[in-house]
């Protein structure tokens, strides 16, 4: 157990490295990025003094161990826009971006396992194949249309729902439904099929042999056993299409987050904001996983017992 | 099946051509083992990229003549409705119907442009992972547990930046997305396949390792590639219009179906034909080529890992 968490951390910190590497690799991609953030009325010699300020003179290999060494410091750069550590104007943003997450996440599990879990149960009458059709199709909706749509129906003709950013409970409505959309299309396919394994399973007939209710095979038999499969779908769906969707739905809702962000810096070639926001989210995306994947190990006795 | 029938069919008198037909009984063969909901798909895709494809042809206006007399005309049936333009027109009086046309022609192009080059690249590195060992092999697999660890928005978000946009960019950034799925499936098979007695035939008849690749490898694994090929491409449309959507895609006037569902956001409350007609083709898209991706990949009986 201990060596398998140890070989996923190690996968984790090469996994980063090599991000780090590519990221900062692609941003020198074009040249110096002081050319592009400013006009063309600027002096050799404010071009010079800039480009010493924000660390890009030198070779590639000289600014790439630079930015290394820094970033073991801490020190992640200054933001081209706003004259401000990065840090500080990524830090301010997590907290809305994982409010959206978290309320999107538990949208989707309220929504998708109880649906998931009916689906396998009815399989056979229309119940299951309405609810498997609707998320087959929800597939296909992309999160930009269902969030319109959400907009045009509730905010503009029925005037329910405020749209811009994110002061009250109101506000989390259309985002998180949007945002979910998506994920719970997925997550209860997901559901019905760790299901279906589950319920011929010889251990769901002993449960009832025993003479157990039927709603504790079920919830606790049944879906306790299919939650070990769940568990390393939910990582991967939700960290990467939350990761995805949130900066769409952001962008939509004016939401102060990550998401919102990272498309305002590639719009507006904010580059080290950029760098600084997608190493922030991959670090978040693959934290997630590993940790998933250290509890899936875990939750699964096969892996927990086994050696090595 | 009657005589007659048979004749016509033509099975029992085959021509012999000095070159060879496209063949095209693969089509009736899926017809007949549709159900309905496929068939419909198929016929939806069909229209779509005929309609796509004679865009220039069949558009009753040119997508980017304004006409500023007409702004924010409706679709024929309201109020203030022009006959010409069926679904009405946009802020600079653009007509919708023309729009949405050459925006799906676009679509697809791009769509089909970013899914082959994914495809080219995913092959031909799964082809050195799955038979080079070692380091090679490591190094790919490492560039793949990358890029499955960062979500690709990020990455296109990334590049769009660095090079600007532009329908340049836009291909390349579509054409990096899903290479590594390509690569694990063809690594995979590559792998399972060195180890099957007809290779080591092959080998053993002094076949060069090019010649087991093309003649040995590539047929075996050609389905599990098409499945993934159609899962690509419904991705990359979506891909594409949500990047377009935010901004970061084909730039203005060019019309594609994501930009002009975001540029026509904001006259949502006042004309919301501008959005609407673009985001239901995208729909219909999506849902064909979702239906029909889906049951190519049940039929090929691939045994795609769900996650």
């Amino acid at each position: 157990m201990l060596a398998y968490a140890l070989r996923t951390l190690i996968k984790m910190v090469i996994t980063l490295f090599a991000i780090v590497t590519l990221v900062f690799f692609a941003t020198r991609l074009s040249g110096n990025p002081i050319d592009f953030v400013l006009g063309d009325g600027i002096t050799r010699e404010d071009r010079e003094l800039l480009t010493t300020y924000y660390g890009l003179d030198g070779s590639v290999w000289t600014q790439y161990l630079r930015y290394l060494a820094a970033f073991v410091d801490g020190q992640f750069g200054l933001s081209f826009l706003e004259r401000r550590p990065v840090a500080d104007v990524v830090a301010e943003r997590l907290w809305p971006t994982a409010q959206l997450i978290l309320s999107a996440t538990a949208f989707t599990l309220l929504v998708s396992i109880p649906l998931g879990i009916l689906a396998a149960l009815k399989r056979k009458s229309w119940v299951g194949s309405a609810v498997m059709t609707v998320a087959f199709l929800g597939l296909a909706v992309p999160n930009f249309v269902l969030a319109t749509l959400l907009v045009l129906v509730f905010a503009y003709l029925l005037n329910w729902l405020p749209i811009v950013g994110n002061g009250t409970p109101a506000h989390f409505i259309m985002p998180t439904i949007a945002l979910s959309g998506l994920l719970i299309a997925a997550l209860t396919r997901f559901t019905r099929n760790a299901m279906l394994d589950v319920l011929s399973q010889d251990y769901m007939r002993t449960a009832r042999a025993k003479g157990l209710k039927e709603r504790r095979v079920i919830l606790k038999h049944g879906l306790g056993n299919a939650s070990i499969t769940l568990l390393s779908v939910i990582g991967l769906q939700v960290a990467g299409l939350a990761a995805a969707g949130s900066v769409v739905i952001e962008s939509i809702f004016a939401w102060p987050g990550i998401g919102q962000l990272l498309v305002r810096s590639a719009i507006l070639r904010d580059y080290p904001v950029l760098q600084f926001g997608v190493l922030t989210v991959a670090i978040a995306v693959i934290v997630i996983n590993a940790v998933i994947d250290i509890a899936y190990a875990y939750a699964d006795p096969r892996i927990r017992l086994a050696k090595g | 099946m009657t005589d007659h029938a048979i004749a016509a069919s033509g099975r029992n008198q085959p021509r012999r051509l000095p070159f060879p037909l496209p063949r095209l009984d693969f089509a009736v063969t899926f017809w007949r083992e549709a159900n309905g909901v496929q068939r419909v798909a198929m016929i939806l895709a069909l229209v779509l990229l005929v309609t796509a494809l004679a865009a220039p042809l069949i558009a009753p206006f040119d997508p980017n003549a304004q006409s500023l007399m007409s702004r924010l005309r409706p679709p024929v049936g309201f109020e203030r409705a022009k006959l010409a333009y069926l679904l009405g027109t946009d802020e600079l009086g653009r007509d919708v119907l023309s729009r949405c046309l050459y925006g799906l022609r676009l679509t697809f192009l791009l769509a089909l442009c970013g899914a082959v080059i994914g495809l080219a690249i995913g092959f031909v590195l799964g082809m050195f992972s799955g038979l080079a060992d070692g380091a090679i092999d490591d190094f790919i697999m490492g560039l793949v547990d990358a890029q499955i660890a960062i979500p690709f928005t990020l990455v296109a978000l990334l590049l769009l930046a660095v090079f600007g946009s532009g329908l340049d960019v836009m291909i390349l950034v579509l054409g990096l997305y899903g290479w590594e799925q390509y690569t694990r499936i063809v690594r995979g098979e590559v792998r399972k396949l060195k180890q099957m007695p007809f290779i080591e035939a092959a080998r053993a008849a002094g076949a060069s390792p090019w010649r087991i690749a093309r003649r040995h490898i590539l047929p075996n694994i050609v389905s599990p590639l098409v499945v993934q090929f159609t899962l690509s491409f419904s991705n990359i449309v979506l891909l594409e219009s949500t990047l377009s959507f935010l901004g970061l895609g084909v730039q203005p006037p060019t019309a594609t179906l994501g930009s002009m569902v975001g540029i026509g956001r904001d006259y949502l409350p006042t004309a919301p034909w501008i959005v609407l007609a673009p985001a239901a083709v995208i729909l219909l898209l999506t849902f064909a080529v979702q239906i029909l991706g889906d049951w190519l990949r049940d039929r090929a009986d691939v045994r795609l890992r769900s996650r």
